[in-house]
């Protein structure tokens, strides 16, 4: 130990990037811990630690978290009905393109990976075309949670059980759809938290792996505990997913949150389902996932200047990406 | 973000997109200047800045800036029809593309005149996440970043003005979070700049308004 900081790794030739994992800041393995011992949910730990530090009762955090749950459905169904194209033109459209093909039976991933694909795009997409979203943890990888959460919910909870906690009838003992959702939400923080503290969720710091990778991250183990997984399957389900996008960089084409940041939203949900399916199973992370987290920040700073959100490296760099570039240079402000 | 993120850093905030800095933080720094203005401005100019000249148009930027002098909220739909809002309401807005040199990358200077003889010129820069800081007004040097309720006192540089203002606060049972006084040139007018931890009751600032010296008050309340 070197103060309150285990280095276990110095990143000799290449830099001056190094690995550490904090002991003194919110552990996503310590919140899994508590809550096996206390035989709760990560979300219970991360609900009551809340209100612990917000000074505010659990009932008022819950009935926010319930009013951003709504702004992600509202911009679901935003989005699927057709979000408009952005000024650039470059995306909007695409979310009901998918979700019209889905219903007509015309794609191959299944209900589950098919409607939260279209569902990340729908909120990506409404995010790119200035409609309100919740930004989670970025505007950028808004649609991630939203597209995991909602359709695993929906898959977990029965018809008949979902008409029923819509309706304020849940029995005792049973919780219903919406209540189970809004404490995923709270898991979800709770990862999300800790990469903050530990990495980085800026893709101007960390790269789109910080975005988009630990929104996938975040999805993967609030949708394993909303599916009935333990908590130590939540940790596996996060760490599987964000290893999963390991090294993503930000390169968005103009520099906008549109291309490729919309799709990513779509692939990283896909990601997210993939981790919960083979934690669910049993398969473990063999790298524990506040050591995974540690490992993106590292790379995150490893990152050159031109791969963290500058839009001067990767796709941005592109011929079609810099001839677009150019046509969006010539607009003047206020027009 | 103040300290370490909390539940709602993570999951929220519910904002209008596409860009926590490039939309959101905009649209704080016209709310900024339409307080510190005192009113919704009649006239407009807006230099943009770094990379907000340089993306202004796929993150709306200009339209964010024009829905925060409208008074609109972060969250607030109208954002993307704000430049069409302001034409109907016959507020004149001129943006253009400026460069201010070694300043934070997205940043923005205001010129905002309401229908009488008020002016003012904000300085401001959207620093992360939606955060927001005012970095001069009116040639002061500042630093407001609206977390807490702000007082702003134009008054004439000389001694026991300052004294005056803050005995007000403590009458009042008003916690002062942080002060600073800036002047251009001795002997002629500074700028107070004070962030409380109370919101600050009308009665006070009309007390303040009339306290020999004092030219003009600004309230502007927490967002």
């Amino acid at each position: 130990m070197i103060g309150i900081f285990q280095l276990w790794e110095q990143g000799g030739p290449c830099g001056d990037a190094f690995m550490v994992v904090r002991e003194d800041v919110i552990s996503v393995s310590r919140l899994a811990e508590r809550a096996v011992a206390s035989r709760s949910r990560i979300s219970d730990i991360v609900l009551h630690d809340e209100a612990l530090r917000s000074e505010r009762r659990p009932d008022q955090l819950r009935s926010e978290m319930a009013r951003n749950l709504e702004v992600m459905r509202q911009a679901v169904a935003r989005g699927l009905e057709g979000a408009p194209r952005t000024v650039s033109g470059l995306v909007g459209g695409d979310a009901r393109r998918i979700e019209e093909a889905r219903r007509g039976g015309r794609l191959i991933g299944g209900e589950v990976l098919d409607l939260a694909i279209a569902r990340a795009v729908a909120v990506a997409e409404v995010n790119a075309s200035m409609g309100r979203v919740v930004a989670a943890p970025t505007a950028g990888s808004c649609g991630v949670l939203p597209g995991v959460l909602l359709t695993v919910a929906e898959k977990v909870y029965s018809e008949e059980g979902y008409t029923r906690a819509r309706a304020g009838e849940g029995h005792a003992g049973e919780e219903g759809l919406e209540d189970a959702l809004i404490a995923a939400l709270f898991t979800a923080a709770g990862v999300g938290m800790a990469i903050a503290a530990r990495a980085s969720i800026s893709g101007a710091e960390g790269g789109c792996q910080a975005e988009i990778g630990s929104a996938a991250c975040m999805a993967a183990a609030a949708a394993t505990e909303l599916a009935g997984g333990t908590p130590n399957q939540v940790c596996h389900a996060g760490a599987i997913a964000l290893k999963g996008l390991l090294g993503l960089v930000c390169d968005p084409v103009a520099g906008l949150v549109e291309v490729p940041c919309v799709k990513r939203n779509a692939t990283a949900a896909a990601v997210a389902i993939a981790a919960v399916d083979m934690a669910l199973a049993g398969v473990k992370s063999v790298i524990p996932i506040d050591e995974v987290i540690a490992a993106m920040g590292a790379v995150g700073r490893m990152l050159p200047c031109e791969l963290r959100e500058t839009a001067q490296g990767g796709l941005a760099a592109t011929p079609t990406g810099r001839s677009i570039a150019r046509r969006m240079g010539g607009a003047s402000p206020g027009g | 973000m103040e300290g370490a993120p909390g539940v709602f850093d993570i999951i929220g905030p519910v904002m209008v997109g596409p860009s926590s800095s490039h939309t959101a933080g905009a649209v704080r720094l016209g709310r900024m200047t339409r307080a510190i203005l005192g009113d919704t401005p009649k006239k407009a100019t807006i230099g943009l800045h770094g990379s907000y000249a340089r993306t202004f148009l796929g993150h709306g930027t200009d339209r964010a800036i024009a829905a925060g002098l409208l008074g609109f909220d972060t969250d607030d739909e109208r954002i993307r029809d704000a430049l069409s809002i302001a034409k109907a309401q016959g507020i004149q807005l001129e943006f253009s593309l400026i460069d201010l040199g070694e300043v934070h990358p997205n940043s923005a200077l205001i010129t905002a005149e309401d229908a009488g003889q008020n002016a003012v010129t904000v300085l401001g820069s959207s620093v992360g996440g939606g955060e927001v800081v005012i970095r001069e007004i009116d040639g002061f040097d500042v630093e407001i970043t609206g977390h807490y309720p702000t007082l702003l006192v134009l008054h004439t540089d000389r001694p026991g003005v300052v004294a005056a203002v803050t005995s007000l606060l403590a009458k009042h049972s008003i916690n002062i979070a942080s002060m600073r006084v800036s002047r251009r040139r001795k002997g002629e007018t500074a700028l107070m700049v004070i962030e409380v931890d109370q919101s600050l009751p009308a009665d006070l600032v009309t007390a303040v308004q009339s306290l020999h010296d004092v030219v003009s008050v600004r309230n502007i309340s927490a967002f």
